[in-house]
């Protein structure tokens, strides 16, 4: 067979360097509450452009999540793994059975939103494979060239990747959510994982029937100009009139009005939707850095001086108090 | 249960800076700025500390992986309570070379080295944001990891910690040796009081280099540009809300 020379070379040319069309991308779904979290939808799109997607499912009771994937355009497989070892869906027992999968199909890409979920297991997945994560890209320059923000989104630094295997977390707002379409082949994988590391007691959700917050089309924010819990009810009366999502800055955080899930900022969530609305928010770097890639952003706040109206769309220097159930009664 | 505390320390350009993007496009302008420690880092020590006090820990050895001045960080932490420091060299000019994956290298060495029972960094550096160190540390040493840490106690041979998700609030057990990553939400940081200062010149910091722990810094990555971010264009100010709710309608929004 590999009588002729030039035929032989490229064969192990091929063996050794496989071309774009072998590149196929790992994407770990992720789920809570019997749903798919939609920031796995994000993370199917960026991971589209580096070619064959695979979905991995794993968790207790996750065949109806699976068949969800599947029906997603882009995604080619889905390997379910359907076992109470991933309950709670922990760094510890999902980090070994990516790895497995990764050693069976050899992915070139190993993807995940850059959720907290994501923010937790991606880099453990990276160290496993003895590489260098990339975390909460932005944009793809090509299939190792990726476009980050750094120091709380003042500066944009674009990096290459030296990896055989490229292991990222994706920024939700910055990939449009993959629509449906597909008709992925759902097979299972097993794994031979244990976790006697670590155990999931529980978790405390905050419950809400607003939108989420990091797909809600409108947010309004809340700061410390809120001065307390009570007050926010004001901000919830409009939300609901528009359909909106609650946030708030790290000042009405810590200063107890909200809980923290709520936080838009560098450490807290990254939004970018239609409409954002911060209501006695002063703009510290930290909270912009969450929001500033908003398409409008509307600022209501009393003091003219404050950096959120150099971001602004819409500035109204007024009194909060006023000027809130004044928007509501108008809309 | 008397537990070995390592904690990580990153000496970053300070929160409050205005970062400025170099002219060739490289990086940051960072000769001349305030720098000072890592806000979640801080956090960490003030945790270790803590620890010590209820008499869960029994030493903290803090680290920090930089040029010369890491070793002000290093003294703060001191200040703030941690017994010993070690400060890993690397030169101003390579260290923007370094990754969060050999920072992790360096710590797993260092805790296997000092017989740490946990490691304690904070969730991410405010320069970076990679968000990975931690997690990367776990993995290296194959202990578990608590990320996102808002509260931490003692749970019979283990801990319990409290993480912050983002539908809320998530619980788990974690068996020793581990690694745990501070969120802004698990304590409030003491200040150094003067004598403590005064008693932190006194503390032991020993130098070491990567090559020393047998780390290779060779770059996984290569930055290609650090650019500014788009700029958005000036807005205007409205008088009234009914001129906000129009012109928000007018763009189609509401």
């Amino acid at each position: 067979m590999f009588a002729n020379p030039i035929f032989r070379r490229l064969c192990l040319d091929n063996l050794k360097r496989p071309s774009m069309r072998w590149q196929s991308t790992l994407v770990i779904g992720e789920h809570a509450d019997g749903k798919l979290t939609p920031i796995t939808l994000n993370a199917i799109t960026a991971a589209k452009q580096f070619g064959d997607v695979s979905c991995l499912v794993a968790g207790e009771q996750c065949a109806n999540i699976a068949e969800e994937v599947s029906k997603i355009d882009g995604v080619s497989k889905v390997l379910v793994s359907d076992n109470a070892t991933f309950k709670g869906l922990l760094p510890e027992s999902i980090t070994p059975l990516v790895l497995e999968a990764h050693n069976q199909f050899k992915f070139s890409h190993i993807v995940a939103g850059a959720s907290a979920f994501g923010k937790n297991v991606i880099p453990r997945i990276a160290a496993k494979l003895d590489v260098s994560p990339v975390s909460d890209i932005i944009g793809i320059k090509d299939k190792d060239t990726f476009v980050r923000t750094i120091y709380a989104g003042n500066a944009v630094q674009t990096v290459k990747s030296l990896d055989a295997v490229k292991v990222l977390s994706v920024r939700g707002t910055s990939f449009d959510p993959a629509p449906e379409g597909g008709s992925a082949s759902v097979e299972n994988f097993s794994a031979s994982v244990s976790n006697d590391l670590t155990k999931w007691v529980g978790a405390e959700l905050t419950k809400s029937d607003r939108p989420e917050l990091t797909s809600a089309k409108t947010v309004i924010s809340g700061g410390r100009g809120m001065k307390n819990g009570e007050n926010f009810e004001l901000l919830y009366k409009l939300a609901d009139k528009l359909n909106a999502a609650v946030g708030a800055s790290r000042a009405a955080v810590d200063a107890g009005f909200v809980p923290n899930d709520m936080q838009v900022g560098q450490t807290g969530k990254i939004v970018a939707p239609q409409l954002y609305i911060a209501v006695g928010i002063s703009g510290a770097i930290q909270h912009l850095a969450g929001m500033k890639d908003s398409k409008v952003i509307v600022a209501i706040n009393k003091d003219a001086e404050a950096p959120i109206f150099q971001v602004a769309d819409y500035g109204l220097v007024a009194d909060l108090f006023k000027a809130v159930p004044e928007m509501t009664e108008a809309l | 249960m008397a537990l070995r505390i390592l904690v990580g320390c990153k000496r970053v350009i300070d929160y409050a800076v205005k970062v400025r993007v170099k002219p060739d496009k490289s990086g940051v302008v960072t000769e001349g700025v305030k720098h000072s420690m890592n806000p979640f880092d801080e956090i960490g020590i003030e945790e270790a500390v803590r620890m010590k006090e209820k008499k869960l820990a029994s030493e903290i050895i803090v680290v920090s992986c930089g040029p010369q001045q890491c070793q002000e960080t290093i003294r703060t932490a001191l200040a703030m309570g941690a017994d010993k420091g070690i400060h890993i060299d690397i030169p101003a000019a390579d260290l923007s070379k370094v990754e969060p994956y050999h920072i992790s290298k360096i710590f797993a060495k260092l805790a296997t080295e000092n017989k740490a029972d946990v490691v304690i960094v904070g969730k991410q550096a405010i320069d970076g944001d990679n968000n990975q160190t931690g997690q990367m540390i776990a993995a290296n040493l194959d202990w578990p990891q608590a990320t996102f840490a808002s509260k931490i106690e003692k749970d019979g041979d283990g801990l319990k910690v409290t993480r912050e998700i983002d539908g809320g609030l998530e619980t788990i057990n974690l068996k020793l040796p581990t690694v745990i990553t501070t969120d802004l939400r698990l304590n409030e940081p003491r200040y150094a009081t003067l004598p403590n200062i005064m008693k932190a010149k006194k503390k032991p910091i020993e130098k070491k280099t990567a090559a020393d722990l047998g780390v290779d810094l060779t770059p996984k990555q290569q930055v290609i540009s650090v650019e500014d971010p788009p700029v958005r264009e000036a807005g205007q100010k409205v008088e009234d809300v009914s001129q906000l709710i129009e012109k928000l309608k007018g763009a189609g929004v509401v």
